[in-house]
């Protein structure tokens, strides 16, 4: 990767103490691990992955659900990376109902149109996916149609990692496709370093020098390395048609816990499509699997080579935890590209 | 799933509906979430165009995904 290598020793001369970031994207990961960018990185400069990966972090109560509605005889339509999440009984993929992959909520009614069962579309992801669901709630979908919205929003779980600071973090690299969407105004709330980032291993390179500048400078402010696609205010249209359907809810997140206003739920005149009130299904917490690990990797206070069970009882074609299971997750990444102790 | 690619907008159909084109794919996407033109570039996610980006930007990143995907067959 010779054009990272400039950025690269930049980094090494400006790292003068010990420096841990926090990225919140499983696209991040994947690029990180694919270009090996760990291996580039000074000693004292760590990059964490966080609760970036929407599969990882939708609790095993929700997927549970989404296993309800199968056993009740809907079609639920999927997003393909939910398929293998093991739920309390099984998981959609081996559930025996009618479970559908589509690439997004627009194929999901489509289904519903051609048919009169009952269709759910598991809604699940963060600041990118909501607002496709939203716009496809503003064209009346059939009565047959719902969802069961799992969205989560990221600037909370934020929030929430800095008070509770276990993770011991200098700041965060944004996760640029949520920028895209939602711009970067809401965080500068955050007193921490910020830097939105692209995907690229430069772009993340580039991120990381701008990130140590700032904590060398003892400063903190949002920076925008990612100009090609993000801009402070983002996609007007798309938050305005995503608040116009969802409200803000208190949820949890996989190895977190309730976290106040960090989900999405349906407002009342779209309940007709809200899954959880036209089934009536509670949702449950559910206590983790004793020996995964995963909640702390989604914390950022373990890595996936941690777990006693990475690579071993917890593989992608067995996986125990999430993270083992979605492109997006770290376990999976780290499997994939055999990253071992780092 | 949070994979975005850039894309051309080459007709808009009625019902919010495009046809881009990625560079070897056409394909339908919604554009509920962008005002756009033919001719201009979006980044598409899910199906649905999320955001619009300038041709410079679009061609841009079309290349880095170009060269991604080769040195992935590699």
């Amino acid at each position: 990767m010779p054009a990272g290598t400039d950025i690269a020793k930049s980094l090494k001369e400006a790292v003068d103490r010990d420096m841990a970031f926090m990225h919140i994207c499983g696209t991040h990961e994947a690029a990180i691990a694919r270009a090996g960018l760990r291996s580039l990185l000074p000693e004292h400069l760590k990059i964490v992955m966080g609760p970036g990966c929407p599969v990882c972090i939708t609790p095993q109560g929700e997927i549970d659900a989404a296993l309800e509605l199968a056993g009740r005889g809907c079609i639920v339509a999927t997003y393909g990376d939910l398929l293998r999440v093991p739920g309390t009984k099984g998981s959609l993929e081996s559930c025996g109902g009618d479970v559908r992959v589509v690439q997004g909520i627009h194929k999901a009614v489509g289904i519903a149109q051609k048919t009169d069962s009952d269709v759910v579309f598991i809604s699940v992801g963060f600041e990118t996916t909501a607002p496709t669901v939203a716009a496809m709630m503003l064209t009346k979908p059939p009565e047959n149609f719902s969802i069961l919205s799992c969205h989560r929003i990221v600037p909370p779980a934020m929030k929430w990692l800095l008070e509770q600071g276990e993770a011991k973090l200098n700041g965060f690299m944004l996760p640029g496709h949520v920028c895209t969407v939602m711009g970067f105004a809401e965080y500068e709330q955050f007193p921490v370093p910020q830097v939105v980032a692209g995907f690229e291993p430069d772009d993340i390179l580039l991120g990381l020098l701008m990130l140590v500048k700032q904590v060398k400078e003892g400063t903190h402010r949002v920076e925008n390395a990612y100009p090609r696609a993000v801009s402070r205010e983002g996609n007007v249209k798309a938050k305005r048609i995503m608040y116009e359907v969802f409200e803000p809810s208190d949820v949890e997140w996989r190895g977190f816990p309730v976290i106040r206003g960090s989900g999405l739920r349906l407002k009342e005149e779209f309940s007709q499509y809200d899954a959880w009130k036209k089934y009536g299904i509670m949702y449950k917490h559910v206590a983790k699997h004793p020996a995964c690990i995963c909640d702390k990797v989604l914390r950022g206070i373990a890595q996936p080579s941690d777990c006693k069970m990475f690579a071993k009882a917890c593989t992608p074609r067995t996986p125990v935890g999430p993270c083992m299971v979605s492109h997006e997750g770290a376990c999976k990444i780290w499997h994939m590209y055999n990253v071992r102790k780092t | 799933m949070c994979v975005a690619v850039p894309a051309e907008v080459l007709e808009i159909k009625e019902g919010n509906i495009g046809v881009v084109d990625y560079g070897d794919l056409k394909q339908e996407v919604r554009l509920d979430l962008v005002d756009v033109k033919v001719g201009e570039f979006v980044l598409v996610h899910v199906g649905f165009a999320i955001q619009r980006l300038s041709r410079e930007e679009g061609l841009e990143t079309r290349e880095i995904f170009r060269q991604v995907y080769a040195a992935m067959e590699e």
